[in-house]
């Protein structure tokens, strides 16, 4: 008898140490993403925020690189967050957006439009930029269903390893550094950059030959008027003032209409730039794809006002639990403004060989 | 489904739990039902190919069985009042009956294989001629080629030629039939078992054991490792070679040729180790279908070791029949007479083994590359059983039969010239084979050996590493099987730890360093395509 559980206790212990040891192996052969590509890890940051938040922005690069929420609380005491991811799909803000709600009420979500243009999965590797942070919950399986392209498997993700064993060839330093911590890249979402490139050939949008935005588009963008109507909260939709890609006038009439027939406020900031005061000399780092810090600092000034007095917001400065929090994240927020400017006057005092 | 998806692992994962949970009765109802899920899973037309084959098979086979009996009872009331010529003419008269049905069953199904694998290179080489003299092509024509239907075709026709030939009894329950037609896990690849052999552990009841299962599973790993780690792995190097020509010549041609080896080696052993395995989880034995080939120290004993159940059925169905036909032991006689005793007894046996070189050349794919690809087999053996008396005047001569570093070199020799006969696999038209195969010595670079070269092929360093250690792993464990048995048994005597290193290990080898997944493209069985 003794023998026999003895016998159990081995394969117990053996069962506990193969499953032990593949999840070990698997953490160590995901992407930590905390260094040059950094999108992956954006996601998984939200989980370690106190969630109370006036504002969540959902959406792509349009808005985690657009708005910047230390100036939203400096400026109008608005208490926001970006759960942004590159080239977030709309199905996928709709997921994360019925996650969000999960864990909080926000009284404003806004969402950019710039997703409307995608009718159907697009690439795997932006699909795990997004999904794979995200906590498992009937969303992300939701979300994971809805992106997935035709040579991607559901098991995958629940199985990270299966996806990202053949990174054993391309583990670097990162990978052992952050097995267990994580840094974090964003300012509650924002992802900084100070540098400066001017946008001089901004491309021109080709033309389609069919401008209608997709079924499954507005089936999500449906669900999310749907969604924030049932939680009581504020869909606000808006258009990042990226010179590119192209938005289409065709794509802007639909969004317009849209809006009217849904009671929804729709901003188009391409429209006010001018009043905004944005100036792609020297507000972008990537030619007019991106602001850059000054032009995110710009726009979220302009927007703030408006989510103050169209929205309703409340300055919540003066709660001393969030000014708490503001104060070390504010101090971050400064602490890489300073770092990222001292790498660039580095790179240009370094003479050239 | 093929056997690396996801898919596959859970289709197996719940036929493995119903297996065993459901009564022992319905076992083999279970494994009919899911093979059938299989097959539709596959694609749903199949059925009909498979369906027509197993109901064709069951119908002559039970016609001939009745008629083997009536005549049994019949012949034993009227023995005593025949004599021998009348026994024996009575005899004949039956066995002509039988033929026919036999040989109806076998044109029907060796039809339907013909017209839906051959019909399209037989239109190309109609259309090859026409050309020639300026008429008018023939159009290709659409046909689907249901999966492992070279396989299920012969499994079958070797039972109907069983029953006729009375090995054993034609079985009476179709579904049991059917299932030994299409059972799931030898379905797309083989072995090609014979009736005898598997039905027994097919059909009887079986107990979960967990040494048979876990014995199973390990040789489901040790597949998965060869197929994923080695084979899915060198492929990507042998595509660049062989599907550029212009670009890779030479030297190039010759790590083609060694490469395409090695992979094809682990692609279709891997595939059997999983069948096997797959089959031993569940209490059945499934006939082995390799014994080391790549230890062979000619290419007689290759073929002995090599595919080893095609190569038995050809000898059994096609060799034999062959030659003892009386049309061939017709020639046999005027072969005598022509060219004496030594070279005339040697014509049938030629011609025969000429016959099935060419089955087993087209069996394997419908074009020119497999013929040649056969016939050049053929050409290998019959040179070196003609050369036998120098090799027995070389050993008497020179003592050296038995030495380790002779054997080696036999070994060498011996996958050499296998690998050289395997490029015809690998070229898409037998001219450009030949003109490759020349390229090795008229092209030939010494850069084409550089780590550059090697690193330009698609895999990195660390595949390159991973591929030796895991080639390395391959010959020890082959070395040791073939000196001291199974290796599972062996690690099966070690401590409950280092098992479980052992197994453990090999899973987490797999897990990390299989090409499969996102990024790699699920690449099927080499084997499932014939």
């Amino acid at each position: 008898m003794k023998k026999r559980w003895i016998r159990v206790g081995a394969v117990l212990l053996g069962c506990a140490v193969a499953i032990l040891g593949i999840g070990l192996l698997q953490r160590l052969l995901m992407p930590k993403y905390m260094h040059g590509i950094v999108e992956g890890a954006m996601i998984a940051e939200y989980y370690e925020e106190e969630k109370n938040h006036d504002v969540v922005f959902i959406g792509d690069c349009e808005l985690y690189e657009n708005i910047s929420p230390a100036v939203l609380w400096e400026e109008y005491g608005i208490h926001s967050y970006i759960r942004g991811s590159a080239q977030q799909l709309i199905w996928q803000s709709y997921y994360l957006m019925e996650e969000t709600l999960r864990y909080e009420k926000p009284d404003v979500i806004v969402f950019n439009v710039l997703a409307m243009k995608y009718n159907e999965p697009q690439k795997e590797e932006y699909n795990r930029m997004t999904l794979d942070g995200m906590r498992w919950s009937s969303s992300k399986v939701g979300s994971v269903k809805a992106s997935m392209t035709e040579d991607e498997s559901f098991v995958e993700y629940v199985f990270p390893l299966l996806r990202y064993h053949s990174r054993w060839n391309d583990l670097n330093k990162d990978d052992f550094t952050y097995f267990f911590k994580r840094d974090k890249v964003t300012h509650n979402g924002y992802y900084m950059r100070v540098d400066v490139k001017p946008a001089v050939n901004v491309p021109a949008g080709r033309p389609l030959a069919d401008y209608s935005f997709g079924e499954n588009a507005y089936l999500y963008l449906d669900k999310m008027v749907t969604l924030c109507k049932e939680h009581d909260v504020e869909l606000v939709l808006v258009k990042a003032p990226s010179l590119y890609p192209a938005w289409y006038d065709e794509w802007e009439v639909q969004m317009e209409e849209y809006a009217k027939e849904h009671g929804l406020k729709y901003y188009n900031f391409l429209e006010t730039i001018e009043e905004i005061g944005l100036d792609f000399n020297e507000d972008t780092y990537d030619a007019g794809l991106h602001l850059n810090l000054s032009g995110a600092e710009k726009l979220s000034v302009y927007f703030g006002n408006i989510l103050a007095k169209d929205c309703g917001l409340e300055n919540r400065r003066g709660d001393a639990k969030l000014e708490a929090v503001w104060t070390e994240k504010l101090a971050a927020y400064e602490a890489e403004i300073k770092e990222q400017y001292e790498k660039i006057n580095n790179v240009k005092e370094t003479p050239e060989e | 489904m093929l056997f690396t998806s996801y898919e596959f692992l859970a289709f197996l994962a719940v036929v493995f739990l119903l297996y065993y949970i459901l009564p022992r009765k319905a076992q083999w109802i279970l494994l009919l039902v899911a093979s059938y899920v299989f097959y539709w899973l596959a694609k749903p037309t199949y059925l009909i190919f498979i369906l027509t084959t197993t109901v064709t098979v069951y119908f002559a086979t039970m016609w001939i069985q009745k008629k083997k009996d009536r005549f049994e009872e019949a012949f034993q009331q009227k023995k005593k009042e025949l004599d021998r010529d009348a026994r024996k003419a009575l005899k004949e008269q039956e066995r002509k009956r039988e033929v026919r049905i036999m040989v109806g069953c076998l044109l029907l199904n060796l039809g339907i294989l013909a017209v839906l694998k051959y019909t399209n290179f037989a239109i190309h080489n109609v259309n090859s001629v026409l050309h020639l003299f300026g008429g008018k092509e023939l159009p290709f024509v659409n046909l689907i080629l249901p999966m492992g239907i070279s396989f299920y075709t012969f499994q079958s026709m070797g039972y109907l030629i069983d029953v006729y030939r009375g090995a054993y009894r034609a079985e009476k329950n179709p579904l049991k039939l059917a299932l030994f037609v299409s059972f799931f896990p030898q379905l797309v690849q083989g072995p090609i078992s014979r009736f005898n052999d598997l039905a027994r552990s097919l059909f009887e009841e079986h107990r979960f054991e967990i040494t048979t299962v876990s014995r199973g599973l390990q040789r489901i790993l040790w597949g998965y490792f060869k197929k994923l780690v080695v084979a899915d792995r060198i492929v990507i190097a042998v595509n660049t070679i062989i599907q550029n020509p212009e670009t890779y010549s030479g030297g190039y041609v010759f790590i083609g040729m060694m490469f395409y080896a090695f992979e094809l080696y682990a692609d279709f052993t891997g595939g059997i180790d999983i069948t096997i395995g797959i089959a031993q989880t569940l209490g059945i034995e499934v006939t082995e279908n390799f014994r080391r080939p790549f230890l062979s120290k000619n290419i007689k004993e290759y073929w002995n070791r090599w595919h080893i159940t095609m190569g038995s059925w050809f000898t059994d169905y096609i060799f034999y029949p062959i030659s003892v036909c009386k049309p061939m032991l017709k020639l046999n006689k005027k072969a005598k007479k022509w060219f004496g005793d030594a070279i005339g007894k040697r014509v049938p046996v030629y011609l025969s083994s000429f016959v099935v070189w060419f089955a087993t050349g087209i069996w394997h794919g419908a074009s020119w590359n497999f013929i040649v690809w056969g016939l050049g087999n053929f050409v290998v053996i019959m040179i070196s059983q003609e050369l036998e008396p120098c090799y027995q005047w070389f050993h008497s001569k020179v003592k050296i039969k038995g030495n380790p570093v002779y054997e080696c070199f036999q070994i060498i020799r011996t996958i050499l010239l296998m690998s050289c006969l395997r490029t015809f696999d690998c070229y898409r038209d037998v001219p450009l084979t030949f003109k490759m195969f020349g390229a090795m010595f008229t092209d030939f670079k010494i850069s084409h050996f550089s780590g550059a070269s090697f690193l330009g092929l698609g895999l990195s360093g660390g595949d390159y590493l991973i591929l030796f250690m895991a080639l390395c792993l391959m010959f020890a464990v082959s070395l040791w099987q073939e000196k001291k048995g199974s290796v599972r048994e062996t690690v099966a005597r070690k401590k409950l730890p280092v098992r479980f290193a052992v197994w453990y290990g090999l899973l987490i080898i797999i897990l990390v360093f299989g090409a499969y997944g996102h990024g790699y493209s699920a690449s099927q069985f080499i084997y499932n395509q014939f």
